[in-house]
């Protein structure tokens, strides 16, 4: 399944990247755990993702929760929570 | 119903003319405007810049806007949201509501702001004489959305009481 992946602000800084293309294996279905496979690439993608610090999610550009089922052409972000306004 | 994300500053009595001359059944106009502070806990601010997720934000804002048209009778409401780096007294936000009565666009203006404040993508970064640092969201601001949320059930049950 391929998915476009986003990074914002603080996680995007962290991480050095805005944007990738990603070939989830079988069986990475949520954010929950796309969130646990990206905290598998080294130490500073394991501090974001370890679930210690809060990171949100959007599908397609609408909030989700980590529940929330990732399907094949998916636009998925991580982001801190957010601070507009 | 207008959203508008942009670089540029923007003229508020002008856009608050422009929204309130839109229609005679317009009673009320009700707006809020958020600028730039220089303090912000210790150090004093050089300059804050605001990054945002384009295709989200537009979307988020307008998703804002139709929830506020169906809680309230509002006749029409406007979001501009500016990007970029700002200084302090640079206005940021404003959001403005029109209605027939006062009530309706006191409360959909407030709750606009308050949504605005945890749904819409949008990111914060403090440049200071110390460094440069994200800014962090605030409890008070998600508190401030959960009493849209509380008011809504309390009429709920108000509702289902006088029904009985």
């Amino acid at each position: 399944m391929n998915i476009k992946v986003l990074y914002f602000a603080r996680i995007k800084e962290a991480v050095n990247y805005s944007a990738e293309d990603l070939t989830l294996l079988e069986g990475v279905r949520t954010i929950t755990a796309l969130k646990n496979h990206l905290s598998t690439r080294g130490e500073i993608w394991a501090n974001l993702f370890n679930g210690k610090q809060v990171v949100r999610a959007a599908i397609n550009h609408a909030l989700v929760d980590d529940l929330a089922i990732i399907k094949e052409g998916d636009e998925v972000a991580f982001f801190p929570p957010v601070t507009g306004g | 119903m207008t959203v508008r994300v942009q670089l540029q500053d923007f003229d508020v009595g002008a856009e608050l003319n422009q929204l309130r001359l839109a229609s005679k059944n317009i009673g009320a106009l009700v707006s809020f405007v958020g600028q730039v502070r220089e303090f912000n806990a210790n150090d004093a601010l050089n300059t804050l810049t605001l990054e945002h997720y384009p295709e989200m934000t537009q979307k988020a804002l307008t998703a804002i806007q139709n929830e506020a048209t169906t809680r309230w009778d509002i006749i029409d409401s406007l979001i501009i949201h500016r990007v970029g780096t700002l200084q302090p007294l640079d206005q940021i936000v404003l959001v403005a509501v029109t209605s027939a009565h006062r009530s309706e666009a006191f409360n959909a203006c407030a709750f606009m702001m308050d949504y605005l404040k945890n749904q819409a993508p949008f990111w914060k970064k403090e440049a200071t004489s110390q460094g440069a640092h994200w800014v962090e969201a605030k409890l008070t601001d998600a508190e401030a959305q959960l009493r849209w949320e509380t008011e809504t059930e309390i009429n709920n049950k108000t509702d289902t009481k006088q029904n009985t």
